[in-house]
């Protein structure tokens, strides 16, 4: 019988290494895996091998931020040299804010990417969240802090809604939240009710959001150094905790150079911002969401089930996830996030209006998520990209804006970086299957 | 061989499954002792993904008794099963291709540090697990989706390990795998069995059945058609007993061909 499998040497594979035999009595191998399979690319150690592991990264199409960056770095580059305003610490600083409103929105937009769906209600959502605070805090007088957790809550709700629709009644996401654009929309108008637009009191803490500047000059720098420093110490303690244990670190070299990256670019905003009207209000919320949100995709196991759903929704079932739970919570977040976006921009415009949340709100949230690296089909993305991608549409807009270039054209370039964008995603993902890595 | 207690780790009694106007099991008897690979076969049909499914709580039988180290048990949801000790790997690995080796390994049961995915105590782990089960693969960092079919079938079955199971339920593991691939989940079957598991192998494939398997039981019709030890039996009594009849397409064939030249 020759197919009969060699028992004793244990197989083609084994003969090739040296195995310690078929029945490994000992249970704790101290020096974990040993044989390494020769085939595996191994990364020398020290900075050359993080230099050549890079390089090879690119290669093979695990592209990660590097393509929004160096499009951030041409568009800027291309504005400065046709106005120089444009790094001008104002248009810098009215930017940074400008950020926040879509960036919210887009946030939650990532999420839903993770799992591989759509949103396509976020923008109605934010629309009907400003003017269910306008309306509450204006017209009926209820306190600001109350009529924005209401907004909030009637964002996380709608979500939910659309959530349960889909995960729970088995309808298609994008039906489900086309549904939910006309729908939101329509009750927004209801709500506004004849008025049209309602004004946000000037003195008010909604205004605040988007108007509040923190004008000492220690409050940016401090920011940039509290960043700098928690992130350095979250490397350095990891990769110490890797080495006691016995696995893989990260050098320290790699980890400084890391944290010098982050330095340069946080301190030289910093800078920036400061030689304005300081750090504004709105970024440090924008950040600050983002950090938490990052930390719940990548460091808790609900981040964990919702990037386990993009890959693969039949093993995270068997692996006992509750997917309808996760898809609900999902798409609620997505909807708080979304209204957050609405406040902060009805808070930039000064007033909830008819006009909330349509137009190219929808597309621009959507469109940051992916330019900024987050795929169009499930399980892989990061929060920051929502950052990234707003810093690519913002720089067009407010660039175009300073060169008084009219809203056709910016539209039709807007839809050409997104046809880019999702170009590279779909490119880089091809290359990616080819060399075995996504 | 490593201990084997007196006594079936599972023993089914009579099980039967009836799916509308079908009859899927009727009166299947099974034991399964530990220390022991079991191959279950029979024609597409017979029962043998049913039977899988009464014992791995996801379709529970309508009739008949589930044994679990004696003592009779109700296993009507997965959570049952696990908690029984019972691992099933399903044929299509249930596996994420965009998480990485470590994270498939303990998805749904990760291990937290105050509230936090404590991926520094999972790696150690995961390469524990890798390293006692001898299985290589180049990185436990990189996503499921740079492994070879072979490679992410031991890290399914590695996977099913995490619960420290007693039996361990293969369903159809060496289908689509090459040569060596096959070799090596082969070889990981009879280390589980080294280690005193239970293992329920369901397959096809003649040569695996033969090349790992201590017994065979075979299932034709939704009905048990002899349980045969794999030493003393030839695979075309195997084969008999699976297609239901001496005279077969298979012993036609190979009639005709001579002796098989396989």
């Amino acid at each position: 019988m020759t197919t009969n499998v060699d028992k004793t040497n244990g197989g083609p594979s084994n003969g090739a290494n040296k195995a310690s035999g078929p029945a490994d009595a000992n249970p704790v191998a101290k020096d974990a895996v040993t044989v390494v399979d020769p085939r595996l690319l191994v990364r020398q150690e020290g900075f050359k091998g993080y230099l050549t592991e890079f390089g090879r990264k690119m290669r093979s199409g695990d592209l990660g931020a590097v393509p929004v960056i160096v499009g951030i770095a041409i568009i800027w580059a291309v504005f400065q040299a046709k106005d120089s305003a444009f790094l001008s610490p104002k248009n810098l600083s009215d930017l940074s804010i400008l950020l926040g409103g879509t960036g919210m929105i887009s946030v939650g937009i990532v999420f839903v990417l993770l799992l591989g769906e759509i949103d396509l209600s976020v923008g109605s959502v934010s629309g009907l969240a400003a003017a269910t605070l306008a309306v509450l805090n204006v017209n009926h007088g209820v306190p600001e802090g109350i009529a924005v957790l209401a907004a909030l809550a009637s964002g996380a709700a709608l979500g939910a809604l659309h959530g349960f629709f889909f995960a729970k009644i088995g309808v298609p996401a994008f039906v489900v939240t086309l549904a939910g654009l006309l729908a939101w929309n329509g009750l927004m108008l209801q709500v506004l009710g004849t008025t049209g637009t309602i004004s946000i009191a000037d003195d008010s803490f909604v205004r605040d959001l988007t108007a509040h500047y923190f004008s000492q000059l220690i409050a940016a720098y401090g920011a940039a150094t509290v960043a700098t420093a928690g992130f350095f110490l979250a490397q350095f303690l990891d990769s110490r905790r890797r080495k006691a244990v016995g696995i893989p670190s990260r050098p320290l070299s790699e980890i400084l150079v890391r944290t010098g990256v982050l330095a340069v670019i946080v301190y030289a905003a910093a800078w920036r911002l400061n030689e304005y009207k300081g750090l504004p209000l709105a970024l440090v919320i924008f950040v600050a969401v983002l950090v938490i949100l990052d930390f719940v995709v990548r460091r808790t196991s609900y981040g964990r089930k919702v990037i386990a759903l993009g890959g693969s929704v039949e093993a995270a079932r068997r692996a006992g996830i509750n997917v309808v739970a996760i898809r609900i919570s999902v798409y609620s977040l997505a909807g708080l996030m979304a209204a957050c976006g609405g406040i902060m921009i009805a808070s930039r415009i000064g007033s909830a209006s008819q006009q909330a949340g349509t137009g190219n709100l929808l597309m621009e949230a959507i469109a940051a998520a992916v330019i900024g690296g987050t795929s169009l089909f499930g399980g892989r993305g990061s929060v920051w990209s929502a950052l990234l991608g707003m810093l690519v549409i913002g720089s067009i807009s407010s660039g175009m804006n300073l060169l008084g270039v009219a809203n056709s054209v910016q539209y039709m370039i807007t839809g050409g970086v997104l046809l880019a964008a999702v170009v590279i995603d779909s490119v880089s993902r091809r290359t990616q299957r080819s060399a075995g890595r996504g | 061989m490593a201990i084997v207690p007196n006594g079936p780790v599972l023993a089914l009694r009579g099980i039967s499954k009836r799916f509308g106007a079908v009859q899927a099991l009727t009166d299947i008897h099974l034991e399964v002792h530990a220390g022991e690979v079991v191959a279950l076969v029979g024609d597409n049909g017979a029962g043998k993904s049913t039977l899988v499914k009464s014992i791995a709580g996801v379709g529970p039988a309508d009739e008949g008794v589930i044994e679990w180290q004696g003592k009779p048990v109700q296993v009507t949801r997965p959570h049952d099963a696990q908690e029984l000790g019972i691992a099933t790997v399903y044929q299509d690995l249930a596996l994420c291709d965009n998480i990485d080796v470590v994270g498939n390994l303990f998805l749904g049961r990760e291990i937290l540090r105050v509230g936090v995915l404590d991926e520094v105590e999972m790696e150690r782990r995961a390469r524990e697990l890798l390293q006692t089960l001898s299985i290589r693969i180049p990185s436990v960092r990189i996503p499921i989706a740079s492994l070879s079919g072979g490679q992410r079938q031991t890290v399914a079955i590695a996977r099913s390990m995490l619960g420290e199971p007693k039996l361990v339920i293969l369903d159809e593991p060496t289908a689509a795998l090459g040569v060596e691939q096959t070799a090596q989940v082969l070889d990981l079957v009879e280390r589980l069995r080294d280690r005193g598991l239970a293992v329920i192998l369901i397959s096809h494939n003649m040569a695996d059945v033969k090349a790992v398997a201590d017994r065979v039981a075979v299932l034709r019709l939704g009905r048990n058609n002899g349980i045969f030890d794999v030493k003393t039996t030839s695979q075309e009594e195997i084969i008999s007993a699976i297609t239901g009849a001496t005279d077969n397409a298979v012993t036609r064939r190979k009639a005709r061909s001579g002796e098989v030249a396989k």
